[in-house]
Order: C-alpha cells, then sequence, then structure tokens
C-alpha cells in the first residue's frame, strides 16, 4: 500500500468543454469544487436569510455573524468610505473560508491549495487596489509610496522599497494561502498514511499506529483552525490594502 | 522498487507538482473567474443587502423598544414622584393637624390645671382661715374650761366658789409653755 501526498491536489480534466486562444478548456475537479462553493456558500446566506427573522436561527446567526465579522474588519481597515467594497470582501472571504473547510474533508479537493487560484483572488485584489486608487485619489494615489514625516533625502531610499513591497504584495497575499493549505494538507496525508503503513504490520503495528492516529487529530484540529484563519488574513490584508487605495495618504 | 516508484508519479505521469502544472491554469482561470463573479453577484444583489437589511431592522427594532421602554419608564418615574409627592404632602398636612390639635388641647389642659389649681388654692385658703378661725374659737373655749375647771378644784379645795373673775384673770395670767 503506497500514498502519495501530492496526489490529493492533481488536476483532473473531467469533460472537454471549448477552446480559448488555442488552450483546451476543461470541467475539472477543481471546477466542480469552485461550483460547491458556489453553491453551499449561496445556500447558506441566501437560504437562511430568506424569512428575514428578526429573531434569527442558527443558521442564520452563522449568516449574519460572518457578514458582521467582516463589516467590522472592513470598517475599522477603511472607515465607512470602504463599506461599498463589502460585497467583495465578504465574497472572497467566504469562498476562501469555504474552500478551506471544504478541502478537509477526506478525499475531497482543495481549491484555494491551487496556486493559480491564490494568485488570481490576489492578483485581482491588487488591481482592484491600484485600479480603484488611481480612479478616486488621480496621481495623489502615489502619496501612497511617500510616508509622511520622513526626511527628504530618505525619499530616494524609501519611496523604491515602498514601491517594491507593494508590488510584491500579490505574490505574499497568494502565497501565504497557497502555502498554508498545501502544507496542512501534506502533513494530513503523510501522518494518516502513517497509520496504514503502521498497521499493516501485524499487532506490534497497530499499536504503533495510535501514535500517528492521534497526531492526524490533533493535526485535523490545527488544519480547522488554519482554514478559518487563513481566510481571515486573506481577507483582513484586502481589507488593508483596500484602505491604501481609499486612503493613499497613509 | 522501480514499481512503487512508477506509482508514486501522478497519474497524469508528468511527474510534475500539481499546483505548478500550468496545462490546467487555463480551465482554473475560466472556472474561478466563472463561479466567482457569479458568486459575487449574487452576494452583491441579493445576499449583502438583505443582510444588511435584516440587521437594521434588527437594530431599528431594538432602539424603538428601547426608546418605548425608556418612556415607560419615565411615565412610571414621574408617577412614582407624584405618588411621593402627594405622600409627603399628606404626611405634612397630618402632621401640623397633630401639632395644631396637639398645641390647642395643651393649651385648654393648662388653663383647666390653671383654674384647678386656682380653685384648689382658694379652697385651701377657706380652710385654712375656717381652721384658724375654729383654732380660735377652741382656745377661747380651752380658756374658759381651764376657768371652769380651775374654780371647781378650788371650791373642792377651799369649800367655796372663786370669783370668776379672778379664775380667767388667774388662767390668762399662767405662764404661755
Amino acid at each position: 500500500m503506497h500514498i502519495d501526498p501530492i496526489e490529493q491536489f492533481q488536476i483532473r480534466n473531467l469533460l472537454p468543454l471549448f477552446n480559448i486562444g488555442g488552450h483546451q478548456i476543461f470541467f475539472t475537479n477543481s471546477a466542480a469544487y469552485m461550483l460547491v462553493i458556489l453553491v453551499l456558500v449561496s445556500a447558506l446566506v441566501i437560504g437562511t436569510t430568506a424569512r428575514r427573522a428578526v429573531i434569527p436561527g442558527r443558521l442564520q446567526s452563522i449568516t449574519e455573524l460572518s457578514y458582521e465579522f467582516m463589516a467590522t474588519t472592513l470598517r475599522n481597515s477603511t472607515g465607512t468610505a470602504g463599506m461599498k467594497f463589502l460585497p467583495f470582501v465578504f465574497t472572497l472571504f467566504m469562498f476562501v473560508l469555504f474552500s478551506n473547510l471544504i478541502g478537509l474533508i477526506p478525499y475531497s479537493f482543495t481549491v484555494t491549495s491551487q496556486l493559480i487560484v491564490t494568485v488570481i483572488l490576489a492578483l485581482l485584489v491588487f488591481f482592484i487596489v491600484v485600479i480603484y486608487g488611481f480612479w478616486t485619489n488621480g496621481w495623489r494615489f502615489v502619496k501612497l509610496f511617500v510616508p509622511k514625516g520622513v526626511p527628504v533625502y530618505f525619499l530616494p531610499m524609501i519611496v523604491p522599497i515602498e514601491v517594491m513591497s507593494f508590488l510584491t504584495r500579490p505574490v505574499s497575499h497568494s502565497v501565504r494561502l497557497f502555502a498554508n493549505m498545501l502544507a496542512g494538507h501534506i502533513t494530513l496525508q503523510v501522518f494518516a498514511a502513517f497509520i496504514i503503513m503502521l498497521a499493516g504490520y501485524g499487532i506490534l503495528g497497530w499499536f504503533g499506529a495510535v501514535l500517528p492516529f492521534f497526531m492526524v487529530v490533533i493535526l485535523f484540529a490545527l488544519e480547522l483552525l488554519v482554514a478559518c484563519v487563513q481566510a481571515y488574513v486573506f481577507a483582513i490584508l484586502t481589507c488593508i490594502y483596500l484602505n491604501d487605495a481609499i486612503h493613499p495618504g497613509h | 522498487m522501480a514499481a512503487t516508484n512508477a506509482h508514486t508519479e501522478a497519474p497524469a505521469g508528468q511527474g510534475k507538482f500539481p499546483p505548478f502544472e500550468t496545462q490546467y491554469y487555463p480551465s482554473q482561470f475560466v472556472w474561478l473567474v466563472l463561479t466567482f463573479v457569479l458568486l459575487y453577484a449574487l452576494m452583491a444583489r441579493v445576499a449583502v443587502p438583505r443582510i444588511g437589511g435584516i440587521l437594521a431592522e434588527r437594530s431599528k427594532r431594538i432602539a424603538d423598544d428601547v426608546a418605548a421602554a425608556q418612556q415607560l419608564k419615565e411615565r412610571s418615574d414621574a408617577a412614582h414622584a407624584a405618588y411621593e409627592k402627594a405622600l409627603a404632602d399628606a404626611r405634612g398636612r397630618a402632621q401640623a393637624i397633630a401639632n395644631t390639635t396637639r398645641e390647642s388641647e395643651a393649651a385648654a389642659a393648662d388653663e383647666t390645671n390653671k383654674r384647678l389649681e386656682a380653685e384648689l388654692h382658694e379652697r385651701l385658703a377657706a380652710a385654712d382661715r375656717s381652721i384658724a378661725s375654729k383654732r380660735a374659737t377652741a382656745m377661747e373655749s380651752v380658756g374658759a374650761i381651764a376657768a371652769e375647771t380651775a374654780a371647781a378644784i378650788v371650791e373642792r379645795l377651799v369649800g367655796k366658789a372663786p370669783a370668776a373673775e379672778d379664775v380667767a384673770a388667774a388662767v390668762h395670767n399662767l405662764p404661755k409653755r
């Protein structure tokens, strides 16, 4: 028996659909899970609020808590001026959160463990920040790269650093989520594989397998935390970046 | 060993790390854009306004209820204050009535006392006077009795009754003790 911890990230082309610029587009397992996320998030958020109950039930409370959580996070970062980005930030948060949580179900697929997915999301945030920043502030947006209170003779040194840190944001933003999901799932899979390998060695192996079993239980709890925390981190970084677009003067 | 290694390879057979396999990027890109835009549309059009509405209505409802409760509390406070005031007024009036009653009663009692005292004094004085007069009368009688007794003793001793004036003078001249 052999278990490959990388195999869980494999994309499978399930159904060829159409061709764009020489690229064949497939319906993949990843696409299937994206649809699952779409359906589940919609079902939770829209389904549970259908009754518009003033006194919420449990599921409606979950929806409202998520909404208020994001609304508070966004308001704290950007003030009321940024509240028009609430649908975007909320969508981003719910998408990433559900992707991370669904990925923890054994044999399932984690959409956010795909680098291309997190990169697209991070670039989306990046371009929204750049475009909205120039749109609303015009050239004042470049004040973002000139921190207040820095002596003029430092600026030739500071400004390139600020520009660099701004440009590398999508990298850190996307790789953080991707790497967390990837590493967590690989670790879980490796320890789970230990259980099966040890159990294959007979009675003694069964006792030995208890150790990695508890490890998997503990790691699973940790991964549950990581799944939520990383979704939150992704969302709060988005809020902080959006604040730069709304209030570029630091 | 070779068989195991072959098995370790990804099923697609490239042996590359799946997240870095660029051949799947176009499909992922298309589906991510599709699902994310759809989800965004649903959230922006339906979910966020609806939840915002629910929360706004709830907070309005709570604010209204709190305001109503505040109003009721103010009314109850006012009623309580009025009650307290009425109670205090009544208590004050009762106190005043009690005071005046007590004073008038005390005055009346004083007057009665004085009257009775005066009356008693008068009676006492009358009694004193009558005692004094009776004593004086008695004292006179005592002189007469003493004279009679002395006359009788002298008659018995001497055999002859002395003159009444003499006896009276002698009794009168007895040294007073």
